[in-house]
């Protein structure tokens, strides 16, 4: 009988971080470059070419070229000339840049009053029709499909300032009117305001609608049995469930109303007397006002003041409501 | 392993798709193509016109491409307004031959924003005959003509002969003072509803009408030397935006709108709803081909002037050719400017067979206008076109009788589409409400226009 000789495993090393480290590290440099070739990295690479390529093309370049342009005087004919800080200057003495900053906030101040609240009222009280909601979905819906100027044109016409006014007849009916709607400097902006909010609820109601679906029923029932009667159901369980998406429309809300160009340009062109004259109204008219080839300089200047004023508010918004948003 | 074999075919197709769009894009870096051979030009046509309109204008190409048959004519749909040719001409779509208003050509010229033809305009046998004052807004700073001068106008007072008589006024008897143009104005619109008189204010329009008001009530809105503008200093220009208030606030005779551009303003004088309005003299022809004017509605007079130094604002339009043009479409471009433009005022072959194909397709001809040559041949012009003269002349006798008697004040030269755009907006002011502090605006707006003076000068 042959006695065995245990084999023994040579004891294992201590185990350092730093070593653990070093092996780890040195497994995915091999794994990783050797690895990525004999894997799926080429296809990868391949596939996302073209994607990435258009992305750089049409959505980066134009940004960064406009970034130029803030520091360039040029009518994209003759070649550019450098000029520093110049458009910045010419963008912040501007006197009408104030009042379209004031008009801004007043359009985005009316907004949010009427275009906020509206469509998340509409969607509950959808949420709450059991018959036919597909219907109603589809008739909320409808104005978002009307091409913008195809709308706006529309409304121009229903806003017409005569007694004979589409808008001014259906008030007369009532003993009301005839308003100037557009007319007036002081009705021009909540009548396209109006207009506004017409043709984009119904992409919110979608929205809320949608999320109105993720509400648990239990909680309804559970309110119920407590003795709580729609509105409070409302208050204390669809508010609070629709938090995130509330957050969300709200910032989007924001970033629209701050760009808002395509409403006071058809329908008034910034008038009367610029008082629907936006920020980007401001910035469309130092590029196209002049017929010889407009002032893109500063145009590009007010606009990525724009978008740097944005991005930091968003920012700022993010990180007031991270917490209440997750909670 | 058929995976596999998937997955390489996607990869292939990827790969390609990316190779081909980087050809794509370095395919748009190749140089232009040769210059001999045949040619296609782009040449601009009046948007939104009337079925007839465009048959005529297709016949024509017709005859251009019999004529020069290595020249092959594509239309494109163009109406200047001050931001739509911005964008073009900055995006580079504008046809190869398109229109520019009289105020854009100098400007347009000296940034090199049109293409140089004038080596060809030069071999055009009437180069030397244009009318002076005319062919200088087509000319750069050292005499070469870059933009050919196809019409000249003075300004209208356009009116509705049916609301007149509504009113019981005389249309055969139009005002001829500005206190008789409120008084009509008042009247119209007291009898009818409509607007007794209506003014454009948006897109840079507002300026150019007050611009021509103030020259009719004797003032200017530039000096002499064309070195400032004298928004403050020229007492017309308040006296007409005063003239304007109390149209619209004591008399109620201005209707309900006043963002008015110049293709609003035409569509609703033509279906009725404007009394009186003021605009170029040849208006008749789109007021007819785009906005389907009734004929016996229409009558036009001359402004009436009054102050101590008045006249009558004119304008007209350039024929130029795209700076992205080949020397080949450049030549090419100028044939069809001489065939389409030109040949129909110079030579009397051509502007009887065009008057005469405009006339049998219904389409006006003999709408009025100013000489682009001399007043000689201008009126050799009308008497080859007479037998096909179409439009109620009648009704335009208070203006081509007396158009020629009224002095001719051209548009001001520095800054001029950016001094009207800051005069839109005090216009509007002014008409939409009714305690605008007219001096405050314009001397606010006078700050400005000094700053675009400076600017340029």
């Amino acid at each position: 009988m042959t006695q065995l000789t245990p084999t023994t495993a040579p004891p294992p090393l201590p185990a350092t971080a730093e070593t653990i480290e070093r092996t780890v590290a040195a497994t995915r440099r091999r794994r990783g470059v050797a690895g990525w070739f004999r894997g799926d990295g080429p296809h990868i690479l391949v596939f996302l070419l073209p994607l990435l390529f258009s992305f750089i093309l049409f959505s980066w370049k134009p940004i960064v070229d406009a970034a130029v342009m803030a520091f360039q005087h040029t009518n994209l004919i003759a070649p550019a000339e450098w000029v520093g800080w110049e458009n910045f200057a010419t963008v912040l003495s501007d006197p009408l840049l104030g009042k379209a900053v004031v008009n801004t906030l007043w359009f985005a101040a009316l907004a949010l009053l009427l275009g906020y609240p509206i469509p998340l009222v509409v969607a509950v009280l959808m949420s709450e029709v059991r018959r036919a909601r597909g219907l109603y979905s589809a008739l909320a819906y409808l104005p978002v499909i009307v091409p913008p100027v195809v709308g706006a044109l529309l409304w121009k016409f229903f806003y017409d300032a005569s007694p004979n006014g589409v808008f001014n007849t259906i008030a007369a009916w009532f003993g009301a009117g005839p308003f100037p709607w557009l007319q007036d400097q002081a009705t021009a902006m909540p009548s396209i305001v109006l207009f506004a909010t017409w043709s984009a609820a119904g992409g919110t109601i979608i929205i809320y609608l949608a999320a109105l679906v993720g509400v648990a029923p239990e909680l309804y029932d559970a309110a119920e049995v407590d003795g709580a009667g729609v509105w409070r159901k409302v208050w204390h369980v669809t508010i609070p469930q629709l938090r995130g998406v509330l957050l969300i429309t709200f910032i989007l809300q924001i970033i629209g109303t701050a760009q808002v160009f395509l409403e006071p340009f058809l329908l008034t062109a910034g008038g009367p007397a610029n008082s629907t004259t936006t920020v980007l109204m401001l910035i469309y008219k130092y590029a196209f006002q002049n017929s010889l080839g407009g002032d893109y300089g500063a145009a590009t200047a007010l606009s990525l003041m724009l978008a740097v004023v944005l991005a930091i508010f968003s920012a700022i918004y993010f990180r007031l409501t991270r917490s209440w948003s997750t909670s | 392993m058929s995976s596999n074999i998937t997955r390489s075919a996607l990869a292939s197709v990827a790969f390609v798709s990316s190779a081909v769009l980087l050809a794509g894009c370095a395919g748009a870096a190749e140089p232009e193509a040769a210059e001999d051979g045949p040619v296609t030009i782009t040449v601009s046509i009046d948007a939104g016109l009337e079925q007839e309109a465009r048959d005529n204008f297709d016949a024509r190409v017709a005859l251009f491409e019999d004529a020069n048959e290595d020249i092959t004519i594509e239309a494109q749909e163009y109406t200047w307004t001050a931001p739509t040719f911005t964008t073009d001409l900055a995006g580079g779509t504008l046809p190869d031959v398109f229109t520019i208003p009289f105020t854009d050509g100098r400007g347009l010229i000296a940034n090199q924003q049109i293409a140089d033809i004038s080596q060809y305009v030069a071999d055009l046998p009437y180069a030397d005959q244009f009318n002076p004052n005319v062919a200088q807004a087509g000319q750069a700073d050292d005499g070469t003509q870059w933009a050919i001068p196809i019409a000249a106008y003075g300004q209208g007072l356009h009116y509705n002969r049916t609301l007149f008589e509504a009113a019981g006024l005389d249309p055969d008897n139009p005002p001829t003072t500005w206190d008789e143009v409120r008084e009509a104005a008042k009247k119209i619109s007291d009898a009818t509803g409509e607007a007794g008189y209506a003014t454009m204010t948006s897109g840079n329009t507002g300026g150019w009408i007050l611009t021509t008001l103030v020259n009719a009530f004797g003032g200017r809105t530039e000096n002499a030397e064309a070195t400032a503008s004298t928004l403050t200093s020229d007492p017309a220009v308040a006296e007409v935006l005063q003239y304007l208030h109390d149209l619209r606030w004591e008399d109620d005779a201005m209707g309900a709108n006043f963002l008015y551009d110049w293709g609003t303003i035409n569509q609703d004088f033509a279906s009725g709803r404007i009394g009186m309005y003021v605009s170029g003299g040849g208006n008749y022809g789109n007021l007819v081909t785009q906005n389907a004017l009734n004929p016996d509605d229409y009558g036009l007079t001359v402004l009436p002037l009054q102050g101590a130094d008045p006249g009558l604002l004119g304008g007209g339009t350039l024929a130029a050719v795209s700076p992205k043009a080949s020397a080949a479409e450049q030549e090419a471009a100028v044939k069809w400017i001489d065939f389409y433009y030109m040949a129909k005022l110079a030579d009397e072959d051509t502007a009887v067979e065009t008057a005469e194909l405009a006339a049998s397709l219904d389409q006006p001809v003999g709408a009025p206008e100013l000489p682009v040559f001399d007043q000689e041949q201008f009126a050799t012009y009308q008497s080859w076109i007479a037998p096909f003269v179409n439009v109620p002349v009648d009704q335009m006798a208070p203006y081509t009788d007396a158009i020629f008697d009224q002095p001719l004040i051209p548009e001001p030269r520095v800054a001029t589409q950016d001094v009207y755009a800051l005069l839109d907006t005090v216009v509007q002011a002014v008409l939409t409400d009714e305690n605008a502090d007219i001096d405050a605006l314009l001397a606010d707006v006078q700050t400005q226009a000094d700053a675009l003076y400076a600017k340029a000068g």
